[in-house]
């Protein structure tokens, strides 16, 4: 007998693994972040936070709900800073499919937003950068002008996309 | 700390003042129209988009003159709030870094305060989350004794356990309201919203609220205005001093730098409905500027206005020929 309900609590834990590694794997971008010193300049300066995309209001209130009729899976962040002044953050939204990457990256691009090539399409401002490659929408903003930005974000994106699943 | 009866006595006793219109009789002065202040200085923000700091003090300064019509600052402050009583200050730091009420001006108005009478310990700068205040720049601080910084998610604080009914919602307030502040001092910031067309001084509160995305439908309307009407509300946001240093008119509420831009004002009254009219004219023209449709035409109408407005809510007046808007 009681081998028989370790058995099942192996069983279930077997299982609960799975799904938890299964779900990491495919459903988050987690570790799509440059370390410190990957990318020339760039210093990455907070642990990445994910968050599932019941939870996303926590990150994005109020604008959650575009991500979440998109199809997002899971979301995740970090802040970096460049050339220990430029303070920047890169958001990570793995979606259900490309589509809904984009359906995010065509909604609200401005007409002064710059076509660059990164992953399958992606756009640059000064001091923003926003791409797409498979199910994954990336986003990356600084929070100062700087004559330097575009650029220091552009090296940032290209390391962050060559992580991507 | 009030314990949960003294909070659902200050409700009911907030549902008889309901529809008081202005509680600091200042708008008197203005023939009943409801008084908004604008006070702009061009200078706040350089050529190259940096904050001159040492400036907001000073724009601050004008605005309360303005607003209440006494020149001496402690004067205008004295005016305005109860000593003796907790002031909170409600942040808006959900936009993230870059379009957060701005640290400088959350200073100014302590500096303020505490000159008028108001002792460190009975202010309260606060927010929905610590990790939203700190990623705005400020620092988290839970000594009762000094100022205090906080997020409701802050050890000993957190959500009342008794929901309210709150249109087809049952919300659950900030402990800091309920139970800790006497008087807020809401710091909005005017935001472009994705969801309800624009975002100022009636959707702040929403940071008081556990789940404010159960508030959303829509285009937040009438969410908004049930929220504005609970009385721990109505009652205790009782001052405006809206952050429209910066601004962002399309892509909000998260800061986007490509639809950033900086009204350097500051928008000072007591009737948020006004205040929220005057925010969402604003955000509109600039949208023009911009060669942006109207909110209306891309499918965000900000329809709550009307609904605040209404008979049913009297939370303010979205009727331009009762608002006295004054522009210095």
């Amino acid at each position: 007998m009681k081998f028989k309900t370790e058995s099942i609590f192996a069983a279930l834990a077997i299982v609960l693994l799975v799904s938890v590694a299964c779900t990491g794997c495919k459903k988050t971008n987690a570790d799509a972040f440059p370390a410190t010193g990957a990318i020339a300049g760039w210093e990455k300066t907070s642990e990445t936070r994910t968050f599932a995309a019941k939870d996303l209001w926590q990150y994005i209130d109020g604008d959650a709900e575009q991500y979440i009729s998109a199809g997002v899976v899971s979301t995740s962040t970090s802040d970096y800073k460049y050339q220990g002044q430029l303070e920047a953050t890169v958001d990570v939204y793995t979606m259900k499919d490309a589509a809904g990457a984009r359906v995010i990256l065509e909604k609200g691009q401005s007409k002064d937003a710059l076509a660059v090539q990164l992953g399958d399409a992606g756009v640059a401002y000064a001091q923003s950068v926003i791409f797409r490659k498979g199910p994954a929408l990336v986003r990356i903003t600084a929070y100062e002008a700087a004559p330097n930005a575009q650029a220091a974000l552009l090296e940032l994106a290209h390391g962050v996309e060559a992580k991507l699943q | 700390m009030k314990n949960r009866r003294e909070f659902l006595k200050d409700a009911a006793a907030g549902a008889v003042l309901m529809g008081a219109g202005s509680k600091l009789g200042l708008a008197a002065a203005s023939a009943g129209k409801s008084k908004v202040v604008i006070a702009r200085d061009a200078a706040l923000h350089s050529a190259d988009g940096r904050l001159d700091e040492r400036r907001v003090a000073d724009l601050l300064d004008r605005a309360m003159a303005a607003y209440t019509g006494r020149d001496k600052p402690m004067e205008a402050w004295k005016r305005i709030v109860p000593v003796g009583k907790v002031i909170g200050l409600k942040l808006n730091c959900t936009g993230g870094k870059g379009i957060a009420t701005h640290l400088a001006l959350t200073q100014a108005i302590c500096e303020r305060l505490q000159q008028a009478g108001v002792k460190a310990s009975e202010i309260i700068v606060w927010e929905g989350f610590n990790g939203s205040i700190e990623h705005a720049g400020y620092t988290i601080a839970s000594d009762r004794n000094h100022i205090r910084c906080i997020g409701t998610d802050t050890a000993g604080y957190g959500y009342e356990e008794q929901p309210l009914q709150c249109g087809a919602a049952n919300v659950h307030l900030s402990k800091i309201l309920t139970r800790e502040c006497d008087f807020v001092i809401n710091l909005p910031v005017p935001k472009d919203h994705d969801l309800a067309g624009v975002t100022f001084s009636l959707k702040n509160p929403y940071g008081a609220v556990q789940r404010p995305f159960e508030l959303h439908a829509n285009g937040c309307d009438p969410a908004v205005a049930e929220l504005n009407a609970l009385p721990a509300i109505r009652n205790k946001f009782r001052f405006t001093i809206g952050d429209a240093i910066s601004s962002i008119y399309q892509g909000g509420p998260q800061f986007r730098p490509e639809a950033l831009w900086h009204p350097n004002a500051l928008m000072v009254g007591e009737d948020r409905v006004a205040l929220d009219t005057i925010a969402w004219q604003m955000i509109e023209r600039k949208r023009a500027e911009m060669g942006l449709k109207t909110l209306a035409a891309v499918g965000r109408p900000t329809t709550f206005l009307t609904t605040v407005a209404s008979a049913k809510y009297n939370l303010g007046t979205n009727d331009p020929n009762r608002i006295h808007q004054m522009e210095i």
